[in-house]
């Protein structure tokens, strides 16, 4: 078929017209597309620049080196060790089975460790470095780096952990960290972003809670470019961080060391202070634990063994532990009855052993009685009657303002957790808590630190030093290293008469042949100790109990047994220490707490080694052999580390 | 128009081909698969390999296989345009049931070692078969009912084919060198308006019943076209890709941000960076300058087609001629417009600057069958 020349001209101008329709429009398009382009490319070039920036860096916080915990002298309490560790690459391992099995023969390695790695990093992905194993010795990792390369993807770390050198020695004071928790974040209303650190770790307890912002430092930071799965691809610039400051304590870690060892086997507390400044020079709770279990992660097994413990080794009984005072009350009496004029000291009492109170009978400790007392014959000897008949003279109100004012009843504000205030039982206090009006009975129950009253060992310490110096002595864990002279203690302003029979009586307890502690005097010259023993009911005697007749502290159960107490300052004609002793449940005052007062008393005076020549010449013998059983467990000199800082 | 309708006289022949060829076009073709050779080396981290060597062979067979179209003469593509479109259709309905699954869809037949895409075949066939078939039917019938309806049919029996597999985006490319065909053939205005009245009136009641009781789609099909038309709806799927692009593209500013230094390709923010979203990557690195020269090359080789095809008396080289350039505008226009967060995305490349084999020598043959067009044109005695 033929076209004709018309059709073909027809033919040639439709697809020249339709051509250059389908040209138009693909111009137009074309323009939006040009317009988009410099639209997004010109105009929005910063926004998207920026964007990319977003996408490309990735600010990384290098976690700062914590601050370290010293005692008095400088001896390391809580430092950083090096930790090595073993981490692993999926990336470079190549066969997982055939390297883990060649490490667990360099390094020791528990079925549970390769189970765990293996997971981890088959959930991570591949370049993220998972950890083998941590804590590994030198030999360990020097074993490990020397056949790297049988080890594809295995590479040696080290970082820093907390670590507590003398363990459960002052576990109770410097505390512990632990990882960031939930509830530690949700606690804090902008959180620090060094705590979303991965295995950062954070005070948990004691000092290291308390002082955590002055122990922590703040973070570096390094910027990294990453690619579009987070794997870091070189390193943009870097601000280093500034490390945490240094904490001092008041604590001498030696003197923590004896007197926590002294309470051996004991559920007992020991608190030495010194009595010009306040000072805390120990804080000794037993039995302890090893903080160092914590930092680790303590297995539920070990944790659970502290907390079922009946000894509560988890708990600081020093300034936690809320005790009845007991006859450690009683130089609280006798200064309230002297200030209030209701005696002169001198004026004698009767004791026939019992006295009789709106019907109910009050019994002292002797059965016999003391016959006529005064007060000093009264705390020498400890007699119940005495203190019973000052304290109806001049009522709890007065006693309860005397105690305040001698250092019971208040919550000291130190930085170590779960400080307890104790208790001084006031009338509004009873009709609050107990729904029922202060009766006399309750006057003469506290009046020898029965009934409702409650202290911690560091109150007592407290009272004890107050007592020695008339001033308003004022507990000190933290000192600052540049202060350089000590702060002046505010006078209590009891009269020195007062004191000084207060203080008769308390040196008569001990050193006279009379007193409830004379069996724990000392001897040597210018180290003579004054005191005060208590033993502190736990469980009332019944009336059939009373009449069955008392029966023997050691045939009670161990928990119905009574507290013992001890509270004492040395020397006696210069204090400088004050020392209080709870051993709970140890049965008398005079027999389980005294002796060890008098030891860490005596330590405290001689740089934590008694002398023998300060004990009485009859116990010499049994107390050397006390000594050299003890040495056994004290840590020696050489592994108390003087930090340099 | 058979091929005694030559008149051999006022045809070049022999080695005298050479003179007639497009020159301007093979030129700008050059030009664009450089782009490519430049950016795929840029991609690859500064390598040859894997992609950018390869990429150059394969542009130099695509030169010889559109020399040797080129210079093989029109009345043969005519005489074999039935033949190809209905060894095409078979191919394509063999995939159906033989095909091959890939990355979520059936394209490839596997016929002895060789791995075939009917569907890159059907690109070429389908504008042959139309070109063959207006130019059989004259000019004066093209607008009849019937013949409209069997030009459409032609079109679209691939497409819906293609559609299956499914691959939206060479779907799109058949149906549009098969429209621009039609339309070029000089269809009635009528037809089309009614086509493109249809589908927007479908779209609109459609979309206007969501939400009503009588809604023509399920909830879930709604909102996959939402996501389909807006990416951002789905951050982590789809919407991650053009989210990414864009900032790759938008950070490149006015003259990028320096050759291999785009930072969203070079660590891998950028998907498919060596195919679809090369566009990116080059806007990144050379900026507007670089984006908007490349698409200016572009708009260059399709006015040098169209200047071929309007200055042909012959009507099937002209017809020929439109498809490729309708099919050829639509590839890189879509590509574009989804790297620039305009258009959803579909798996398009970019034509001659993407890497990959089979859609490079499809092209090359395409703009073979433009130089055969012109050269083989008729031209007046001198």
């Amino acid at each position: 078929m033929k076209r004709s020349e018309q059709e073909k001209e027809l033919s040639r101008r439709t697809i020249g017209r339709r051509g250059l329709v389908i040209g138009g429009l693909q111009l137009a398009f074309a323009g939006t597309l040009l317009w988009r382009l410099r639209e997004m490319q010109l105009n929005q070039s910063e926004e998207f620049r920026l964007l990319a920036e977003e996408n490309r860096i990735n600010l990384r916080l290098l976690p700062p080196v914590r601050g370290l915990i010293l005692d008095r002298n400088g001896v390391l309490l809580a430092g950083n060790e090096q930790n090595y560790r073993v981490v692993i690459k999926r990336d470079d391992v190549g066969d997982i089975d055939l390297v883990l099995g060649r490490l667990a023969q360099l390094i020791p390695l528990t079925e549970d460790d390769i189970e765990r790695t293996r997971r981890d990093m088959l959930r991570n992905r591949p370049f993220v470095p998972v950890t083998v194993a941590e804590r590994l010795s030198w030999e360990e990792i020097s074993r490990v780096a020397a056949n790297a390369p049988a080890l594809p993807g295995v590479t040696p770390e080290m970082g820093l952990s907390r670590l507590y050198p003398l363990r459960q020695d002052t576990a109770h004071v410097v505390g512990y960290v632990g990882p960031v928790s939930e509830r530690d974040l949700e606690a804090l209303e902008t959180p620090d972003p060094v705590l979303m650190i991965p295995r950062f770790q954070i005070g948990k307890s004691g000092v290291e809670r308390m002082a955590e912002d002055r122990l922590r430092g703040r973070a570096g930071s390094q910027r990294v470019e990453v690619n579009s799965v987070g794997r870091v691809m070189r390193e943009l610039d870097r601000v280093e961080g500034t490390p945490g400051a240094n904490v001092h304590l008041t604590i001498d870690a030696k003197l923590q060391n004896y007197a926590l060892e002294r309470l051996h086997g004991q559920s007992a507390a020991a608190v030495v202070v010194d009595v010009t400044n306040g000072d805390i020079l120990a804080l000794a709770s037993g039995p302890s634990f090893d903080p160092n279990m914590f930092v680790r992660g303590i297995s539920t097994t070990n944790f659970n063994e502290l907390l079922n413990n009946d000894y509560r080794p988890l708990v600081n009984k020093t300034v936690q532990g809320m005790y009845p005072p007991g006859s450690t009350f009683k130089m609280v009496t006798g200064l309230a009855a002297l200030e209030d004029g209701v005696t002169d000291g001198q004026e004698t009492v009767f004791c026939p052993g019992h006295m009789d109170v709106s019907g109910n009978r009050f019994h002292c400790w002797k059965r016999g009685g003391h016959g006529r007392v005064g007060l000093v014959s009264a705390l020498a000897e400890s007699c119940d009657v005495y203190f019973y008949e000052m304290a109806q003279r001049c009522g709890i109100d007065k006693i309860n303002a005397m105690s305040t004012r001698l250092g019971l009843g208040i919550r000291y504000d130190l930085p170590i957790t779960s400080v307890a205030g104790g208790l001084n039982p006031t009338r509004e206090w009873k009709r609050n808590n107990r729904n029922a009006e202060w009766r006399i009975g309750d006057t003469v129950n506290a009046s020898i630190g029965q009934g409702f009253v409650l202290s911690t060992p560091l109150q007592l310490a407290v009272l004890t030093a107050r007592l020695a110096t008339n001033r308003a002595v004022l507990p000190r864990l933290v000192r600052d290293p540049l202060e350089r002279s000590d702060r002046e203690l505010a006078s209590l302003d009891l009269r020195p008469e007062w004191l000084r029979m207060i203080r008769q009586g308390m040196n008569q307890t001990v050193n006279d042949r009379r007193g409830t502690a004379y069996s724990s005097r000392v001897v040597a010259d210018g180290q003579t100790m004054a005191g005060k023993t208590g033993t502190s009911q736990v469980f009332s005697i019944t009336r059939a109990e009373r009449e069955a007749g008392i029966r023997r502290q050691e045939d009670l159960p161990w928990n119905r047994r009574n507290h013992a107490l001890f509270v004492s300052y040395a020397p006696y004609d210069n204090p400088r220490y004050a020392v209080s002793v709870v051993v709970e449940h140890g049965g008398g005052g005079s027999s389980a707490a005294t002796p060890i007062g008098r030891d860490i008393m005596l330590a405290a005076l001689n740089d934590a080694s008694p002398p023998l020549s300060a004990y009485p010449a009859p116990q010499r013998n049994r107390i050397e052999f006390e000594q050299r059983e003890m040495e056994q467990r004290l840590r020696r000199p050489e592994d108390m580390r003087i930090s340099r800082a | 128009m058979s091929y005694l309708e030559y008149n051999t006289k006022q045809m070049p022949s022999g080695l005298r081909k050479v003179l007639y060829l497009n020159w301007p076009l093979i030129f700008l073709l050059i030009m664009v698969a450089s782009y490519g050779f430049v950016m795929l080396y840029s991609v690859a981290g500064g390598s040859l390999t894997p992609w950018a060597d390869p990429q150059i062979k394969r542009f130099g067979i695509g030169l010889l296989v559109m020399f040797v179209v080129a210079f093989t003469p029109l009345w043969f593509w005519r005489s074999i345009a039935g033949i190809g479109y209905i060894v095409a259709l078979l191919l394509l309905l063999g995939v159906e049931f033989f095909g091959t699954v890939g990355m979520g869809a059936k394209r490839w037949l596997l016929i002895g070692p060789f791995r075939l895409q009917p569907s890159e075949l059907a690109k070429i066939t389908t504008i042959l078969a139309l070109a063959a078939y207006y130019d059989w039917l004259g000019v004066k019938k093209v607008s009849h009912p019937l013949w409209v309806l069997v030009g459409a049919l032609i079109a679209l029996l691939p497409t819906l084919l293609v559609l299956r597999q499914p691959d939206l985006g060479t779907a799109m490319l058949i149906a549009a060198g098969g429209g621009v065909v039609i339309f070029a053939a000089g269809v009635h205005w009528a037809y089309f308006a009614a086509l493109f009245g249809t589908i927007g009136g479908l779209v609109t009641a459609v979309m206007q019943s969501r939400g009503t009781e009588w809604q023509l789609l399920k909830d879930y099909q709604f909102r996959r076209i939402d996501s389909f038309l807006d990416p951002t709806l789905d951050p982590l799927g789809a919407g991650y890709h053009i989210n990414q692009s864009m900032i790759a593209l938008g950070s490149g500013g006015w003259s990028g941000r320096g050759f291999m230094e785009g930072t969203q390709a070079r660590l891998n923010f950028l998907p498919e960076k060596h195919t679809d979203f090369i566009f990116t990557t080059l806007a990144e690195e050379f900026g507007f300058v670089g984006a908007s020269s490349l698409l200016l090359l572009y708009m260059m080789i399709l006015a040098v087609c169209l200047l071929t095809a309007i200055r042909t008396t012959n009507r099937f080289g002209a017809l020929l001629v439109m498809g490729v350039i309708g099919n050829f505008f639509l590839y890189f226009a879509v590509n574009m417009a989804m790297v620039m967060g305009l258009a959803p995305v579909v798996g398009v490349p970019l034509p001659l600057v993407s890497y990959g084999g089979s859609a490079m020598i499809v092209l090359m043959v395409g703009f073979g069958l433009v130089h055969s067009a012109q050269i083989h044109r008729a031209r007046l005695p001198s």
